[in-house]
């Protein structure tokens, strides 16, 4: 500043360095920073509990996890399979959310094209019906379908339990796939035809590939509400059990540590399909930019 | 003319109780540029649209190439389009949008790269294959759906207003970059657009067409020189009409009588032959000459005398607003060629013009608003 004072010339607004200005910080500036770590600490801690805790140590006769820190261990990942009922529920909620997930993907996808391009008789109540089933208690679809499986005389098990999620998943993926639909240019699919396509090659080489990140979309929602479904699941299983059908009976006589082990293996699963989702949006973002301006 | 490569025979569309297309017939020959004109709403799309399979007509059939067609859906029909909002596959790259059709038909591999480079070429867009189509402008996307529809080499290609994203310097561009195209590959064109001066400057014939019906179909000379109903005089550049009553006198020359009592004469084969005597007589503004009102009347010539009301310098032209006959407005266009004096308007002056460029026509029921817009 001084060598300014001292030039008797007046420099021209090209010359001057641009002044750096403080930046005035009022408090409403920190309102949103704070609020969002406050937002994710709170949806946080008790995954972070569950993956800190399943490293710790457990001397008891009957390992069980507690708030007490005993000591880091990895114990329970080699000993993950060490609970003998625990492993087999694990496995029947994979099995159950993968079936459920593909089952539902496909109905909610055929459900979603039928909204979007037809229109027919009970398509008012149909769309009624998707959103009543996701509004209403669980509590309430759980005990009403059994007493439809009671009254149908089927025996509860696998087959009641897929039968219940494949129900409460479709209408998750169907939205999530009419969204991705509304946006679609049904002139796409006339100009397939009209070099040639068949409706059946349309869907495959047009149709589909367009909606398919909707469709995935759904599916990871279905996987992740039928892996961890607790109350229709307890309603429907009848002698099947569920991973977490396990947890709440293993609920009150202690809970062993291999249960936050196998809720890890889960959430860090679903942590990589979220992670691996967004790089494919991602890239599928970077070949489509904006069209330039002119 | 050759053979007739697409003919609509009786041809209607309804959409509920309203005809969209209402019994219209069309002829159109092989490799001709043939255009669809009219304002909005008048049925061009969907006529297009039953040509390529899209719609179903309700009544009449559609032949292409001799055979009825009317039941084959479009994948089943020889018959490319390009649409007006081109309709590029978002998730194929240039080169697998254009070679859609051609996998279609299981062309071999090696002709597939060779046919998708020759159309790319044609359309003036090497290099761009690797590109997805939403890397690309406005026009060069047209070009695209362009080339991905020649590519199938299509027995008729069918374009609805594909300029009408464009601006109006890529649209002239464009205008003569198809008709460059259409020329060289010689495939029948089926143009749809609204704007006159595009239908005019690259159709080899042109319908116009007014509520589902085709008003006039005829080379554009035809149209525009001889427009046959008071519609088409006004949708086809600006035009003078006067009311009159048809006088059938001579042979070779016939007459209109305005309501001044004034005649207009022209030759007798321009007076069509479903006509009433109520009619109106035409004249184009271009066609006009323009002089203060003294002397004699040149013998021979159609003239009317009224008050010149503004006269607006254009630059190439001289624009003159003039009170004729029954206070009817009449428009003149006199070519700036910087010899004589413009007159100055509250003179009165009289306007000539030749027996043959004088035209006659229907009166047309009033236009609609919207029709107006145009
Ligand atoms: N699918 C449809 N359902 C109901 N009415 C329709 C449908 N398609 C077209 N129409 C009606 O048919 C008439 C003709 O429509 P068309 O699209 O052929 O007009 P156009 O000449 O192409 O007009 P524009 O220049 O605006 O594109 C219009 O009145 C329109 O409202
Ligand atoms: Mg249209």
């Amino acid at each position: 500043m001084s060598a300014l004072a001292q030039d008797t010339s007046i420099p021209s607004a090209k010359d001057l360095a641009p002044v750096p200005r403080e930046r005035r910080r009022r408090w409403t500036y920190y309102t949103l920073p704070v609020y969002s770590s406050a937002f994710f600490l709170y949806l946080l801690i008790p995954i972070t509990f569950m993956v800190v805790y399943s490293f710790n140590q457990s001397h008891s006769a009957l390992p069980q996890v507690t708030s007490k820190w005993q000591g880091f261990t990895t114990q329970w990942y080699q000993q993950w399979n060490g609970v003998p009922d625990l492993t087999p529920a694990f496995f029947l909620s994979i099995k159950l959310a993968l079936i459920a997930t593909v089952i539902s993907a496909t109905l909610g996808t055929l459900l979603a094209l039928a909204l979007v391009r037809y229109r027919f008789r009970g398509k008012g109540a149909t769309e009624q019906m998707m959103f009543t089933n996701i509004a209403a208690p669980e509590i309430v679809l759980g005990a009403s379908l059994l007493g439809f499986f009671i009254t149908l005389n089927l025996p509860r098990g696998f087959s009641t339990l897929l039968i219940a999620h494949v129900m409460f998943c479709v209408a998750y993926v169907t939205i999530t796939v009419r969204a991705r639909l509304s946006g679609f240019d049904p002139m796409l699919e006339q100009a397939a035809q009209d070099l040639g396509a068949t409706p059946w090659v349309t869907f495959w080489k047009i149709t589909l590939p367009l909606i398919f990140p909707g469709i995935l979309a759904g599916a990871l929602l279905a996987f992740a509400l039928s892996i961890d479904d607790f109350v229709t699941s307890n309603f429907v299983a009848g002698s099947s059990v569920t991973f977490p059908l396990w947890v709440y009976g293993a609920v009150k006589v202690g809970i062993p540590p291999q249960v936050f082990v196998l809720g890890t293996a889960i959430f860090s699963a679903g942590l990589v399909l979220a992670v691996l989702a967004l790089v494919f949006q991602g890239r599928a973002k970077k070949a489509r930019p904006e069209p330039e301006e002119g | 003319m050759t053979e007739i490569d697409v003919r609509l025979e009786r041809v209607s569309k309804f959409f509920g109780d309203v005809p969209a297309v209402d019994d219209l017939s069309l002829d159109i020959a092989e490799g001709e540029f043939f255009s669809l004109l009219g304002p909005s709403g008048c049925g061009k799309t969907t006529t297009l649209r039953m040509i390529g399979g899209f719609e179903d007509p309700s009544l009449g059939t559609v032949y292409l190439g001799g055979r009825d067609v009317t039941d084959l859906p479009p994948y089943r029909r020889d018959v490319n389009t390009v649409f007006q909002s081109y309709a590029l596959f978002p998730h194929l790259d240039v080169f697998e949008n254009v070679a859609f059709g051609l996998r279609r038909k299981k062309v071999g591999g090696k002709d597939i790269g060779q046919r998708v480079r020759d159309a790319m070429s044609l359309v003036d867009l090497e290099g761009f294959e690797k590109r997805k189509p939403s890397q690309m402008s406005g026009g060069q996307q047209q070009r695209v759906a362009l080339a991905r529809a020649l590519v199938n080499r299509p027995k008729v290609l069918l374009l609805d207003e594909p300029l009408g994203a464009l601006d109006l310097k890529l649209r002239k561009q464009m205008q003569l970059e198809l008709k460059r195209i259409q020329e060289e590959v010689g495939i029948t064109f089926i143009y749809v657009t609204h704007d006159q001066e595009e239908a005019m400057t690259m159709s080899d014939r042109l319908a116009v067409m007014r509520h589902g019906q085709i008003e006039q179909i005829g080379a554009p000379e035809l149209v525009y020189e001889s427009p046959a109903t008071e519609f088409v005089a006004g949708f086809l550049g600006a035009s003078n009409l006067l009311d009159g009553e048809l006088v059938r006198n001579q042979s070779d020359v016939a007459t209109v009588r305005l309501s001044t009592g004034q005649d207009i004469h022209f030759p007798a084969s321009k007076v069509p032959s479903d006509i009433d005597t109520l009619v109106k007589v035409g004249v184009r503004p271009e066609k006009i000459s323009i002089e203060v009102d003294e002397g004699e009347p040149p013998a021979g010539a159609n003239w009317v005398s009224g008050l010149l009301r503004i006269a607006t310098y254009i630059g190439v032209s001289h624009q003159y607003k003039v009170e004729g006959p029954g206070g009817t407005e009449l428009t003149v266009y006199v070519q700036n060629l910087g010899a004589e004096e413009a007159p100055a308007p509250g003179r009165k002056v009289r306007l000539t013009w030749r027996p043959e460029h004088t035209f006659i026509v229907k009166p047309s029921a009033a236009l609609s608003p919207e029709e107006e817009e145009e």
